[in-house]
């Protein structure tokens, strides 16, 4: 029973949403929205589940001294940190203004966004040491995929990008777009074989065992 | 050009140079210049032009494949003043009404167009309060109105209606995705049969990515490390994510049977929930339940570069030998590969996003690249039915290309309507 009430209903919802895909009468369309509603009131639910295991896995870690133990402290404070501070109660002279108050603000633009925008430029230095790697000539491919990588790469250089720049685009709309092409054929049609074994119960792994 | 520039102008000057005097006259007569003069002036704008000819052939038709909520309302423009005195259309408005006797009420606007046979859709919602209301199965009527620089200058059109807005039961311009569903179906039901019939015969080639996996964990367990598995950014709806649970059901079974670790580190708190569920019951397919530790499958965060921060902190510290991404990745995903990387894992990605592919492909050892994803549980599995569905997919990309190189074909040869019958609309 375990397994087969929530297969039923996975069968169920999935073909019921795969109707309403091609009915667009207005009282399709709302059980439409009420079920994708129903998704965000689920997420709310395993958000609870989800910060129980955050705040469990850290107060363990915490408990048994395992190692690097002092970062569960700061990744708790901060968990409680922001709930505080995102608290709203009292009038207006209140420090607790939601979103609005000083110290959530203090915390979100001056502290978490800068950390962000720092994770995000580590990228620019990622780019350099893979495309390293990836532009060494060691094989008849790999020289073709250098030599078509600098082309694209120097089409809007000065000097040389009337030259440059139609070889360029046409690599990017011609072999490039092809390639993608395929792939998202390829995409395609496994969303609809998987979306198929779904709902044709035949895929179950996400179901756990019976 | 020269035309239209003479007719604004002559709008919006006064009609003859008799005007312009007694404008001016009446101007120095009084010292009061008021609004009164303007009045006067407009007056003259007014009596000297006549109102244009207004829009013919106003049809009203409830619009196609709907909730019933938009009427579409097609004219022939005004044609191009035949006169002087003919006051130039510069814009068209619509109105509607639910009796022929109004209150008529303006819906909207079109710029002026006197090259084809105009459209407007007039849709809103079903909200009583909002000014967006649009009555459903409701008797309306149209007019169009050819509106002119002076406000006061304008035509009318015939009244066309009444209408209704119906709700339709089908919407046609999906038929096509109806069409292929079906089939596909169909020819999933033949594979599988097939499937059932042959048992695990059924060649499908190999994929070096997927043969890697327990070569990786054979690995993990000889250095005595773990082993990282990320579902990537995705939700537990992305196919994607969907097809990444079915192999850490296979990677948590075989982690089991050989003793060593895996991490999950989950970005999506449900992706969370199933992810444990999942890695819990491989441990339990490979008779390990004991083994499992809540630990392991994890919740972090749900900002995407917080998320990459302690993934990557899990990688320098737990330096695991395996690094596995599969699932739904955007910009982080060469943060991670490349952290991977310097920490010497073997690692194995896959996903559906064509942007990031290239990134793994650098930074990885082996790469799942679009469906190769999707198909990874049925190599994993060997199971009939999962690769029956394989199959099906196989046969339904080979119809698709064919059908490609016949709709270029046709194309080329001016026959259209070969690529029409597959468009997909609204």
């Amino acid at each position: 029973m375990k397994r087969q009430i929530p297969l039923a209903l996975v069968i169920l919802f999935g073909w019921l949403m795969l109707a309403l895909y091609f009915i667009p009468l207005e009282g399709a369309q709302k059980i439409n929205e009420n079920l994708l509603d129903w998704t965000a009131i689920i997420g709310i639910f395993a958000l609870a589940l989800g910060i129980w295991s955050l705040i469990s896995v850290n107060v363990d870690k915490i408990q048994y001294k395992k190692r690097d133990w002092p970062y569960s402290i700061v990744t708790l404070f901060g968990l409680f940190a922001m709930i505080v501070f995102g608290l709203k109660f009292g009038g207006a002279d209140s420090m607790f203004q939601g979103q609005e108050s000083y110290m959530f603000r203090h915390f979100f633009d001056d502290i978490l966004i800068p950390i962000f925008s720092t994770m995000f430029s580590l990228l620019a230095f990622f780019i350099a040491s893979a495309a390293y790697r990836a532009f060494r000539a060691r094989s008849a491919l790999a020289t073709i995929l250098l030599v078509g990588a600098i082309i694209v790469m120097i089409r809007f250089f000065p000097f040389i990008a009337e030259y440059t720049r139609p070889v360029a685009d046409w690599i990017i709309n011609v072999p490039n777009l092809a390639a993608k092409r395929a792939i998202w054929m390829g995409v395609g049609l496994g969303i609809v074989a998987t979306g198929l074994k779904v709902i044709l119960g035949i895929e179950r792994s996400y179901l756990g065992r019976d | 050009m020269n035309y239209y520039t003479e007719k604004i102008t002559r709008a919006l000057l006064p009609a003859n140079a008799t005007a312009l005097l007694v404008a001016l006259l009446l101007a120095c007569a009084t010292l009061n210049v008021s609004a009164q003069e303007s009045v006067v002036e407009e007056d003259a704008v007014g009596s000297a032009l006549v109102a244009p000819v207004g829009v013919s052939s106003v049809t009203a038709s409830d619009a196609p494949n709907d909730a019933g909520r938009a009427v579409v309302v097609t004219f022939v423009p005004a044609p191009v003043p035949q006169s002087e005195d003919q006051a130039l259309t510069l814009s068209y408005e619509i109105h509607r009404a639910l009796s022929q006797d109004g209150p008529w009420k303006k819906v909207g606007a079109m710029p002026s167009d006197t090259t084809a046979i105009m459209t407007f859709k007039d849709a809103g919602g079903r909200d009583t309060t909002s000014s967006d209301y649009f009555p459903t199965e409701t008797d309306l009527y149209y007019r169009v109105r050819s509106m002119t620089v002076d406000t006061a200058l304008f035509a009318e059109s015939e009244i066309a209606g009444p209408v209704q807005g119906i709700g339709q039961w089908w919407n046609s311009g999906r038929s096509p995705v109806f069409w292929f569903v079906l089939f596909f179906t169909i020819l999933t039901l033949v594979f599988l049969n097939v499937a059932r019939k042959r048992g695990d015969s059924l060649y499908i080639r190999p994929l070096a990515g997927i043969d890697a996996v327990d070569e990786a964990i054979g690995r993990a367990t000889e250095m005595g490390k773990p082993i990282l598995y990320v579902l990537g950014l995705g939700t537990a709806s992305d196919i994607a994510t969907i097809a990444s649970f079915t192999i850490l059901g296979r990677v948590s079974r075989k982690v089991a049977e050989y003793q060593t670790d895996v991490i999950v580190p989950c970005y999506d708190p449900i992706v969370f929930t199933i992810a444990q569920e999942t890695v819990r019951s491989g441990y339990m397919d490979a008779g390990r339940p004991d083994a499992y530790r809540d630990e392991q499958v994890y919740f972090v965060t749900q900002a995407q570069f917080a998320y990459v921060a302690a993934v990557n902190g899990t990688i320098l510290r737990e330096r695991p030998a395996t690094n596995i991404y599969l699932g739904k990745f955007f910009a982080e995903s060469l943060i991670l590969a490349e952290t991977g990387a310097i920490a010497g894992s073997i690692q194995i990605a896959g996903t559906d996003e064509i942007a990031q592919l290239p990134f793994f492909v650098v930074a990885c050892d082996y790469t799942l690249i679009g469906e190769e994803l999707y198909a990874a549980s049925a190599y994993l599995g060997r199971e009939p039915l999962l690769l029956g569905a394989l199959k099906a997919q196989d046969y339904a990309k080979a119809v698709i290309v064919v059908l490609a190189i016949i709709g270029v074909i046709m194309t080329s040869m001016g026959y259209e309507w070969f690529a029409e019958a597959f468009k997909v609309v609204g």
